[in-house]
Order: C-alpha cells, then structure tokens, then sequence
C-alpha cells in the first residue's frame, strides 16, 4: 500500500485523513484549537470530489445533532472540537451512545474549567473516559500521541464506531492538534455504499421499519438494553485495549502518561536511565479500554508507578484501580496549558516514588 | 333527484369519547353512548343513522382515528 | 374489534368514503381525549399514503406530547433530543438528498429550546419540512407555560394568567421565519374543524411536493388544543381556541412560492 508522505498540523492530519476515509459528513464549529479541521476541510471541498458533505453549524449543539442524525442513516461521520465545545456536544453524544450509533468525535483539548485556556491540556480525560453525558454509556477512546497517529486514528476510530455501533472519540491535546510533523497518508478509501440494517433511510416494502432512538418508557426494556450496553463494553475492553510500552522489560519503576505527556516521559525515561534509573514507560493508546490488565502485570515487577498528565490528577485513578495497592502509584501534572519537561518528571519520580 | 344516504363504523375500543366528531356532524346523527368502553370513555355512536350522508367529517376531524365512512345514492 | 354502525345495508366496499390510513400503525396513540396530534398525524399519515413515499419518507419526532409519534406512522424515524430535530434533519436531507424528510415538532421543542436550531436551518434554506404544532402550552410535562402561551392565558407556571412585564412575551415562530431568505412556503393552519382539516391537508400536500423542487424550507404550523393542559373538556378547549388563540396566531400563508417563477 503506496502511502504519501506529507509535513502536516495534527488537525490538517485529521481532516484529510477523514477525506481519505471515506467519510460521508463532517459537521463542525469552529473553535481554537482545532479550527484547522473545517478550514482545510472546506479548502479541500471534498463535496466535488468523493461527495463528502462538510458543513458549518450555528453551534456544537447542532453539529453534534447533525452527527446523530447522518449516523442514524447509516452514514460514516464526524464532528471535531475543543473542550468547552465538547462539553456542549455531550447532550448528543449521550443520545448518539444510548441510539448505538456509529460516529467519530476528536476533542483537541485545552486547559479548563470553563472557558480556561486556549493552551493543550489533558484534563477532559474523566470527561471522555467516563461518560461526559448523562445515564451508563462509554465511548471508545483513543489518544494519539503523534500527527501520524491524529491521521490513522481517523481510520480506525471509524471501523470500530461501525464494529461496534459506538461513539468513537480520538482524545488529543492543542499541542498535537497544531504541531507539525511528517505523516504517511493512507491512500484514499472509497466512499461505503453500504446500507446498515439498522439505518434509517426509507421503509421499503421488504423491511419494517427502521426506529432510532434511545427512549425506552418500559424499565424492564430499558435494563435489558442497559445490560446489552454492559455486555457491548466488555467485549470492547476484552478485544480492544491498545498500548505502547518503552523500555519496561527491565525497568524498577514504570511511568503512564498519554498523548502529548507520554512523548515528554519517552525523554524522561532516557534521562533517568543515564544516571542509572531504570524506568520504563507505558503509554495507553486507548483509554477506554483502559490497559489495566498490562498496568496489574507490570506492577508485579516495578517498585513504584508514576502517572504523568496535564492535569488535576485523572488517570491516575485508573492506575491506582488497576495496581489495586499492589505498588505506590503517584501522580504528576501540569495544568493550564503548561507541558511538563522530561526533567521535571524525573524529579517527580524521584521525589515522590524513589526517595518516597 | 337522488339522496344521498351515509353510514359510519365507530372502532368503540379506541374511541377516547372526546365529543369533536359529535359537534363536527353536520346532520346530528351522532351522539355519546351511556355505556363506555373497555377505557371507560362514553363512545361515540350512531344515535340518528337515518340523517348519516356519508359526509366523512366525523372522520376527518376524529383524533383517534376510530371512524370510518360509507356513501351511497339512492 | 367491539364497533356500532349505522345502516348495515349502505356498509359495502363500494360505497367506502373514509377509511384509516395503512400508513398508521395499530398502535394506540397516547394523546388525551380531542388532542389534535392525532389529527395532525393523520392527515400527514394520508398524505405518506397518497403521495407515494413510505419508502422514502424519514421522519424526526421531537420531546414532548408526540415524543412516541415514531410508533404510530409506519414509515423509518428518527427520535431527536428537545430541540434539536432540525439539526438532526439537516444531514439527513443532505446526506440523502432524494428523500422525503421531515421534523414533527412542538412549541417548547421548536420555539423555545430549539430555537436555534430551527432559525439557522430555515436561514440555510435546509429542504426539509418542519411541521410545527402550536398548542400554547408544555404538554407532556403537564401544562407549563411555552414560549407560545398567549398574554394572559393560564398555565401551571403562570396560575394566574401569563404576565407579559414578567414572563416575556409570546414567540410567534412562523412570523419571524417566514421573513428569512432560506424558507420557500411557510403557512399557519389548524386541525380543529372538518374545513380547517382539509385546507391543513392541502397545505401539507404542497409542503411536500414543494419539498423536492429543492427551493428550501417549508414550514408549517397547525395551531391546536390542549384539554387536558388547558384544563378544559376537548370541546371547551376548541371553542377557546377559536375565540382566543386564532386572534392571536391566525391562520394563512404567510409566505407562498410565485406559481409563475417557481421563487
């Protein structure tokens, strides 16, 4: 598979690797930092070329409604955004999970609460990872850590939203949203001419009809659904859990860290190793599932784990289920659009995991 | 000349009793029955089926959809 | 089925006038005695019917009284949060172009929460059809004051009549996007008499076939009743519809394709 190497901003990454995709529809709002997305994608006007709709909405409120109703046909869309703009999505992204609809959905985010900073930032993590929206659902997550990975993540945040009539979201950061990188692009996907069963465009007489929606007034139906929702999510954490590890085979101490923190802590591993500290790193590639089986095997083996986000300290929850008091797991953050430094991590776990 | 003389099948079971078929029947032929339904509304019925000239406006104004029409000419 | 007829003789299938249409389901509809969604649904169930397009019509039912209308039209829906069917049918029409698509929307839906969402899609021109049915009050929720309660009138949330100085005054939707360039027909219409039903019927027909001269947005309210949220018996609450709401929203079209142009 011939693919074409281009020097692209993660957003201009997502949005031709979307086009690329096949992608049917791409409704979105502008906000910084991810604008990008829209602008090249109606710079690129795929409309006239693979007949992708792309489409400016009043707010993230219609965009995300948008979304729901183009997945609802069956349709392979998106919609992008950054943090204060997702927290508006989650009304539709809580409707788009409770329907089982396939869809794509990439926060860049940026320091928060409110409107915070236009800064990177790692702080939505319990907002993507949790729920975000009202009532028992999960998004699949992925983070990339690269613009390589903002394009491929595209692709496959698709084929599992279809493998699984889930929500995807692809929970980057502004600094990867806007850093520029090499990236190998896949060639372009014909657009599916496929029809769901279960999509919603038109009655013909040989099917009855096709119903989207996630009311259900019986409460007996509504927790056999709940429990098909359970029952979908652990075959999701059963097959799907992705991580990358850096150098854990031999290591005493292990860091986690996602994203744009997983790429400081790659240096920080290689500092603390030349002044004789074996640290390894574990970087989470989807965040739900969460890796907690591999985090459990590795705390077996290392004496102390420390968590580095940019943020309060959201990760770290999962890490401490998952060591479940097997080892110290601390954690160490920047906030408010601040990035760590690769020697501040090794203080850190020096101070508080080492010396601790 | 011809008249014109019509008749109506009330659905009694989904009939909700709301009288607008009663007041939209230009001829009086119907009216609220004693006995109600399994829903316990008073039902629409027939009361004057002579003065019925299939005029279909109990039909189309009924919510429920509970009536339906015949007409013929004599 | 329990039935009472009138003459036995004239009940042949020839001589049938008015029967219910296929397009509605058997499913009983959950509205209160003499609520004119059932009406409204109807007549746009015929309509399916007559104009051919059960396998192209897609549907959006919005929240509130008719938040289950997808059970009662047999045709594929979709179920859209408060407000947000315009949205919702937005890509649908644009991803499907050669459907029949359409929202079914109340007054909280349409003129208060989604407000937005229903001005930007008449501005864009989205070639849908909006069905806006007006009844002056929150029905579901049991009888609060909507955007479209009229100065005075009684609600749970303003026992005492609405207040204008206090609660603001009435929103009247289809005046403010009949003014926008995106709408192509837009009309008020009503279900509560025979006459009124058939002139809503005719408007609908020529809201769906105008539909797919893709000239934009077609918009359609039926101003209706609430008994039980106007507490009131089916036949009070028309009675009062016609001495005080249609002075305040009366029927017409307010905004009609040139025959001649097409614009």
């Amino acid at each position: 598979m011939e693919r074409e190497l281009r020097l692209m901003k993660g957003n201009e990454a997502v949005a031709e690797a979307a086009i690329r995709a096949g992608a049917d529809g791409y409704f979105g709002y502008p906000i910084t930092p991810q604008s990008e997305i829209l602008e090249y994608l109606m710079e690129a006007k795929p409309y006239e070329t693979t007949g992708m709709v792309v489409l400016q909405a009043e707010s993230e409120l219609a965009a995300i409604n948008m979304v729901y109703g183009g997945a609802a046909c069956g349709k392979k869309v998106m919609t992008t955004s950054s943090s204060p703009g997702i927290s508006l999505k989650q009304e539709g992204i809580t409707y788009i999970a409770g329907a089982e609809l396939p869809c794509l959905i990439v926060n860049v985010v940026r320091g928060g609460p409110g409107l915070g900073t236009i800064q990177p930032a790692q702080s939505d993590y319990f907002q993507a990872v949790k729920g975000g929206g009202h009532g028992d659902y999960h998004l699949i997550v992925l983070a990339p850590a690269s613009v390589q990975e903002m394009a491929d993540f595209v692709e496959l945040g698709f084929d599992l939203a279809f493998r699984y009539r889930n929500p995807v979201m692809i929970l980057s950061d502004g600094a990867i949203g806007q850093m520029m990188e090499k990236v190998y692009l896949n060639p372009h996907r014909e657009r599916s001419k496929d029809v769901p069963e279960w999509a919603t465009t038109g009655k013909p007489p040989t099917r009855s009809r096709n119903i989207i929606t996630s009311l259900d007034l019986d409460p007996e139906a509504q927790e056999r659904f709940n429990l098909k929702l359970v029952a979908k999510y652990n075959e999701i954490r059963e097959k799907e859990v992705r991580y990358e590890e850096f150098q854990c085979d031999d290591a005493d101490y292990l860091l986690v860290a996602y994203g744009t923190s997983a790429r400081v802590c790659q240096k920080s591993v290689q500092l603390a190793r030349m002044e004789g500290i074996r640290v390894g790193l574990l970087r989470p590639i989807t965040l739900f599932p969460f890796p907690s089986e591999r985090i459990s095997v590795l705390a077996d083996r290392v004496k102390g784990i420390l968590s580095v986000e940019m943020s309060a300290g959201q990760m770290v929850e999962d890490v401490l289920l998952a060591v479940n008091g097997k080892v110290t797991v601390k954690h160490y953050g920047r906030m408010g659009g601040m990035i760590p430094t690769p020697e501040e991590v090794v203080e850190n776990l020096r101070s508080k995991i080492i010396g601790g | 000349m011809a008249k014109v003389r019509g008749s109506i099948v009330v659905n009694i079971d989904r009939c909700k009793g709301c009288e607008i078929c009663m007041i939209s029947c230009p001829t009086g032929t119907i009216a609220m029955a004693e006995e109600v339904n399994s829903k316990g509304y008073n039902f629409a019925y027939p009361a004057n089926p002579d003065l019925c000239i299939g005029c279909a406006n109990c039909a189309i104004v009924c919510p429920d959809g509970v009536i339906t029409v015949y007409k013929t000419k004599i | 089925m329990a039935e009472v007829t009138g003459i036995k003789e004239i009940i042949k299938p020839e001589n049938l006038v008015y029967k219910r249409t296929g397009i509605m389901t058997d499913t009983v509809l959950s509205y209160c005695p003499g609520c004119g969604h059932g009406t409204a649904h109807r007549i746009l169930a015929e309509l399916i019917e007559e104009e051919g397009l059960q396998s192209k019509a897609i549907g959006v039912s919005p929240v509130g009284c008719s938040v289950l209308l997808y059970n009662f039209l047999d045709i594929d829906w979709q179920e859209a949060a408060h407000g947000r069917a315009p949205a919702v049918a937005t890509a649908i029409k644009r991803l499907l172009p050669d459907r029949f698509v359409f929202t079914y929307q109340g007054d909280g839906d349409l003129a208060a929460i989604g407000t937005a969402e229903t001005i930007h899609a008449c501005n864009r021109g989205e070639n849908f059809l909006i069905i806006f049915i007006n009844n002056g009050i929150y029905g579901m929720t049991g009888g609060q004051m909507a955007p479209t309660t009229i100065p005075g009138m009684k609600s749970s949330t303003s026992p005492f009549g609405r207040d204008v100085r206090m609660m603001g005054n009435p929103l009247k939707m289809t005046d403010i996007v009949a003014t926008l360039p995106g709408t192509y027909y837009v009309t008020r219409q009503s279900v509560h008499t025979p006459a009124n039903v058939k002139k809503t019927k005719r408007a609908l027909r020529k809201a769906i076939q105008y539909q797919f001269h893709n000239k934009g947005t077609c918009f359609v309210e039926i101003v209706s009743n609430c008994p039980s949220g106007w507490k009131m018996t089916p036949v009070e609450s028309i009675r009062w519809m016609e001495e005080n709401m249609l002075p305040f929203y009366p029927l017409g079209d307010m905004k009609v394709p040139d025959e001649k142009t097409g614009k």
